[in-house]
């Protein structure tokens, strides 16, 4: 090995230092900003001697530095400038898209590579497959989260016979490519039957699962920069793809845990309810509705309250209305916190990235485990568009939510709720909360029942 | 089995374990950042882009590089910066 070679290896080892020290440092809010900026200077490193590898190789022509330049540049730009000009709300559909980019990137790579070892040519396969299904799958998945496609689950007609049909094309071209020499031609047909299948199997999952499907789908691109990286024969795409990979590995099972659901089911979709009111109408039996102006006293004249996010919360956009009520609610001396849930939101930790937008302070947002405890000692619950993670039926056996880990609301001395209808959630069932005797409903849109609530504070309990 | 494959191998398992590890401390507050963060880093297929570059030659090929390369550096530009604004709003909060 050369001077040089070993020279570039060492800095690339250095580069791959940078991610998982990067990584680490995201283990806390104070450090994870600086986090961040030690894995951007990996990668700048990793790009820098990249280049120094290419110039001195010798072996690119004018028109690959062209094709290169141009791409990068125009890439550069567009990623830019999404990222300066997003909302966070639209975090999660953005998140998908470069999601979605860098799964086809990781395909191309294998699709333009000259294979001629058994490993590379496997690995090219497994690449194209799983970054095929990530580009079509996160992007269709970004349309659903942008509203662009119904957030419904839609059920394909025979989906699951075309998904069937798909894997045994993709099988038989991939038999092709391995063992006779199929070469391009048979990856760029798997490559079609991977971007059909990433179709399929997004289409048909409900907007409420969207944070199980974005951490898979992200640890499917790590794994296929990593399958990349086989083909390439290159360490710092080996070692980034599978710490992604895990780190999409771990989301997905915390948040399916989170939702009492198999990966599966989710997978198999068609239960997840969409953006919009659910069809099913709950039982109305013993539901206790109330004004707007008598939940706004009952919550000026309160000691603690802890307000619920839920879903409806980030789907109405709803977040500093949450924030302002919560500030004029302290402001009269209540003490208020915000109980998160793992899955409320679009994607995981969104509700918590939504609260920190709309300036609520750090110490107020607790988790799931830290504010189970304090809903004894609530006197006001605001429960703001969830559903089913406050359901005190996950409690016993037999039924779609048992198990399930939920927020204690049911615990709080009076609960309110402000929901647009008495709706199912994705889980299908009855609210117990609802019609709970220390329930009150408050039907309305969450940013409407937020803002009239603090209209209600200024006028009846100034 | 080469050698060289049965490196990678090694350095790829390694890696999954070490990613496990690392992340799975990571609290729930933070989730959108760590995905959005995990992102931006595997953003660094941009590298393979680039290596990709010394092995074409025909018109496709090109065509196929520049888009590669174009996915790849909105994914690991886009990545960092939006992963970057996040975390700024969290760190003026705590100050506050």
């Amino acid at each position: 090995m050369s001077t040089f070679d070993t020279v570039v290896h060492l800095v690339y080892l250095a580069c791959a230092t940078c991610f998982v020290v990067g990584l680490h440092l995201m283990n806390a809010p104070a450090t994870a900003r600086r986090g961040n900026r030690v894995s951007a200077a990996g990668m700048a490193a990793a790009i820098l001697t990249t280049a120094v590898v290419l110039v001195h190789g010798g072996h690119i022509t004018a028109s690959a530095w062209w094709a290169l330049a141009l791409g990068g540049a125009g890439g550069t730009i567009a990623g830019l400038v999404a990222a300066r000009v997003v909302r966070m709300t639209a975090m999660p559909q953005l998140v998908s898209l470069f999601n979605a980019v860098g799964g086809g990137a990781a395909a191309l790579i294998a699709l333009g590579h000259r294979t001629d070892t058994t490993t590379a040519e496997v690995t090219a396969v497994l690449d194209v497959v799983i970054g095929g299904v990530t580009f079509s799958g996160s992007l269709i998945a970004s349309g659903k989260l942008a509203g662009r496609v119904p957030g419904r689950p839609l059920v394909v007609p025979g989906g699951r016979l075309i998904s069937a049909g798909l894997a045994l094309v993709t099988a038989a071209l991939g038999v092709l490519v391995i063992g006779f020499d199929g070469g391009v031609a048979g990856l760029a047909g798997i490559a079609v039957a991977a971007l059909a299948a990433g179709v399929l199997l997004t289409l048909p999952i409900g907007g409420a699962d969207m944070p199980v499907v974005i951490s898979l789908l992200n640890a499917f691109t790590g794994t296929a920069v990593a399958m990349a990286g086989f083909v390439l024969e290159s360490t710092p795409l080996i070692i980034a793809g599978a710490l992604v990979g895990a780190a999409g590995a771990i989301l997905t099972k915390l948040m399916a845990d989170a939702m009492n659901r198999p990966i599966g089911a989710i997978i198999a979709g068609g239960y997840g309810t969409g953006d919009a009111i659910a069809v099913t109408a709950g039982s109305t039996a013993g539901v206790r509705e109330i004004t707007l102006d008598d939940a706004a006293i009952q919550l000026a004249y309160a000691g603690k309250v802890v307000i619920v996010p839920g879903y409806g919360l980030a789907a109405a956009q709803a977040q500093h209305e949450a924030v302002a009520l919560a500030e004029a609610l302290t402001a009269r001396g209540v003490q208020v916190s915000y109980a998160i849930h793992p899955v409320a939101g679009r994607m995981p930790g969104h509700m918590n990235v939504l609260l920190a937008e709309a300036n609520a302070p750090y110490e107020q947002l607790l988790d799931l485990e830290e504010s189970n405890p304090g809903f004894g000692r609530t006197d006001v619950a605001l429960v703001v568009g969830a559903n089913d993670v406050t359901n005190p039926a996950a409690r016993r056996p037999g039924n779609p939510v048992s198990g399930m880990p939920i927020l204690d609301v049911d615990k709080a001395r009076s609960v309110i709720v402000i929901k647009r209808s008495l709706g199912h959630g994705y889980a299908g069932i009855d609210n117990e909360l609802y019609s709970d005797p220390k329930t009150a409903m408050l039907f309305a849109d969450a940013k409407a029942g937020l803002g009239g609530l603090l209209a209600g504070l200024h006028a009846y309990a100034p | 089995m080469t050698p060289l494959l049965l490196a990678d191998l090694t350095v790829f398992t390694l890696s999954l374990l070490v990613g496990f590890e690392v992340i799975s401390k990571v609290p729930a507050t933070l989730h959108t950042p760590l995905m959005s963060g995990a992102n931006a880093i595997h953003g660094v297929v941009l590298v393979g882009v680039m290596l990709l570059a010394a092995s074409v030659s025909t018109a496709a090929g090109y065509a196929l590089l520049a888009v590669a390369a174009f996915f790849a550096a909105m994914n690991v530009a886009g990545g960092y910066v939006v992963t970057d604004r996040m975390l700024a709003m969290f760190r003026s909060r705590s100050r506050s």
